[in-house]
């Protein structure tokens, strides 16, 4: 079963400077699954999410032990083009940040870097993504109009866009739906959905019905630990730690 | 709170006082430089005194055209943004996005320290050390010239620049930063596409300030541009930008005379194209604020 593990993280720990963050963390990503990550505020959900596309790397005096596996080759090799690792493993972040450019530049981006410079091929690509995100039809008039221009829930169905264009094989999602009004939240869910045939999903989220909505698996993190994880319908009903069925059930956290 | 509303009312308006202050001093001088400027338009015209291509004021009869000292400030302007710009952009650009913590440390207080430098060391330092070299190199008479001026003044202007453009790009969101790192662009394909472009009205703010340090700095000018108030040729042309005019002749210029008149009519032009500089500069900074960031 871990063999055909999509992503997986084997003892791994994580430390800002002197402090864990992460602690000796094993857990397994299935292709074309949507795990949920719950957890108190601070417990290292953040953390952990940025450890799978090495974001970290950019904070100076962050360290990581253990392995974290992408089709079972580990990430942090030193021969791993960490650009590459980024290409394939998207991130979508918790406030909306589009680029202070058109609509059409910002999905574009990403795929203009990768050296794509075909005009119609950018446009079908872009076409594609913005349709996969679930917000062509809203902007399919305004593609040269910056971005900041659209709601909060509409801009970040844009950023997931952008995500998408430069097809990754796995998606990280930090709260993603965490800025946006109820409605907005519900599209972003819908499109989840939806994207789980074709991606792995990983999403933080601190709603516990969102959680249980979208999600195949959840995994549950306190204090830097992973305390469980399982199918979705058996952590929200089944749990078999304490911890887990007082954080979901609201009595702490 | 009786006692402290009216303490409050008492540094209210004690603050009010010292800015009106200086907002009254300002009015003065200025009215003060159009007092003292505007009589010699009773003498030449505004078309003859601004695009006369003679400046002897002394002579007899006397010429009033300051062209050639606009020219020399102009062209020793934009030479020293053509040397100040790329290098006060990528220090940075370097500082703020690509130098380790301790490099950083160093650089930083480099740079600061150029700007704590007195205009007259440096005018000093163009005429002994890089004016002889420019002789040297060029095959030229001398190397009191626009080049050598326009050198010095981005030595001026750099530190602005650079401190102004730091603030700009440390301005942008670490959230468009991560944006472009997590969709897989590398370190420079994040500078140049993101960074720079969300920066640009800082950018420009800088660029524009750092322009009229450089239009306005009397000393270094007096010192190393030559002096000859004619138009320029060549940059190793000698040239007489507006504030060494002014400075040089103005302690001879008999008090009240044309001479005198026409030195604070030339400050005038002066004051306007500098005021001119920090508008443009402020109101780049307001268009783009409304946004949040530049929109490309
Ligand atoms: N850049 C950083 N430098 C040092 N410590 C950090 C940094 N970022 C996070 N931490 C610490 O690491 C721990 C985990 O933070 P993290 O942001 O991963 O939590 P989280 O579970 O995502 O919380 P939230 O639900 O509030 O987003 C916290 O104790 C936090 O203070
Ligand atoms: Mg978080």
């Amino acid at each position: 079963m871990s063999t055909s593990a999509k992503m997986e993280t084997r003892n791994m720990s994580f430390y800002y400077g002197e402090s864990k963050a992460l602690e000796n963390i094993s857990i397994a990503f299935q292709a074309c699954r949507v795990t949920s990550l719950i957890g108190p505020s601070g417990c290292g959900k953040s953390t952990f999410l940025r450890t799978l596309n090495r974001m970290n790397d950019i904070i100076a005096g962050t360290r990581v032990e253990g392995e974290v596996l992408l089709d079972g080759r580990s990430i942090y090799d030193a021969d791993v083009d960490v650009v590459d690792i980024r290409r394939r493993v998207g991130m979508v972040f918790q406030k909306p940040n589009p680029f202070p450019k058109t609509i059409f530049n910002d999905v574009a981006y990403g795929l203009r870097i990768r050296g794509l410079r075909n005009r119609t091929e950018l446009y079908d690509r872009v076409e594609a993504s913005l349709k996969a995100a679930a917000i062509w039809d809203e902007v399919k008039d305004r593609l040269n109009e910056s971005a900041l221009g659209l709601s909060g829930g509409q801009q970040q169905r844009v950023c997931i866009a952008r995500a998408l264009a430069v097809e990754p094989e796995v998606l990280l999602m930090d709260e993603p739906a965490s800025a946006l009004d109820p409605i907005a939240t519900q599209k972003i869910e819908e499109l989840i959905r939806a994207l789980r045939d074709r991606y792995t999903i990983i999403i933080v989220t601190h709603n516990m019905q969102q959680a249980a909505r979208i999600s195949d698996e959840t995994a549950f993190l306190y204090m830097g630990k992973l305390v469980e994880v399982g199918k979705t319908d058996m952590i929200f009903t089944k749990p078999s730690c304490r911890r887990t069925e007082d954080y979901i059930t609201g009595r702490f956290g | 709170m009786n006692a402290s509303t009216t303490k409050e009312t008492a540094i209210k308006t004690g603050f009010l006082v010292v800015a009106l202050a200086s907002i009254v001093i300002l009015a003065m001088i200025v009215v003060f430089l159009f007092r003292e400027g505007l009589p010699i338009f009773r003498k030449v015209s505004v078309r003859d005194f601004l695009l006369g291509r003679y400046w002897y004021p002394t002579a007899d009869p006397p010429d009033f055209g300051i062209f050639p000292l606009i020219v020399g400030s102009v062209v020793v302007t934009l030479l020293s943004c053509v040397i100040a710009v790329p290098l006060g952009v990528l220090s940075a650009v370097y500082v703020s996005e690509i130098a380790g913590s301790r490099m950083k440390e160093i650089l930083k207080p480099a740079i600061e320290l150029l700007a704590s430098l007195p205009s007259v060391v440096i005018g000093f330092f163009g005429m002994v050390v890089v004016a002889p070299t420019l002789q040297e190199w060029f095959d030229i008479p001398t190397g009191l010239n626009v080049l050598n001026a326009s050198i010095m003044l981005a030595l001026m202007a750099i530190p602005t620049i650079s401190s102004i453009s730091e603030d700009a790009l440390h301005g942008v969101r670490r959230e468009l930063r991560e944006a472009s790192l997590a969709l897989g662009a590398t370190r420079w394909e994040t500078i140049s596409r993101v960074m720079i472009p969300a920066a640009l009205s800082g950018l420009s703010t800088a660029v524009i300030l750092g322009m009229s340090r450089a239009i306005g700095e009397t000393m270094v000018v007096l010192m190393v541009a030559g002096g000859a108030a004619a138009i320029p040729e060549s940059i190793f042309d000698a040239c007489r930008p507006m504030p060494a005019s002014i400075a040089a002749e103005m302690a001879e210029a008999p008090f009240r005379g044309d001479h005198y008149h026409a030195l604070f009519a030339t400050g005038v032009v002066l004051f306007m194209m500098t005021l001119a500089f920090n508008l443009v500069a402020d109101m780049i900074a307001a268009k783009y604020k409304q946004v949040g960031t530049a929109t490309l």
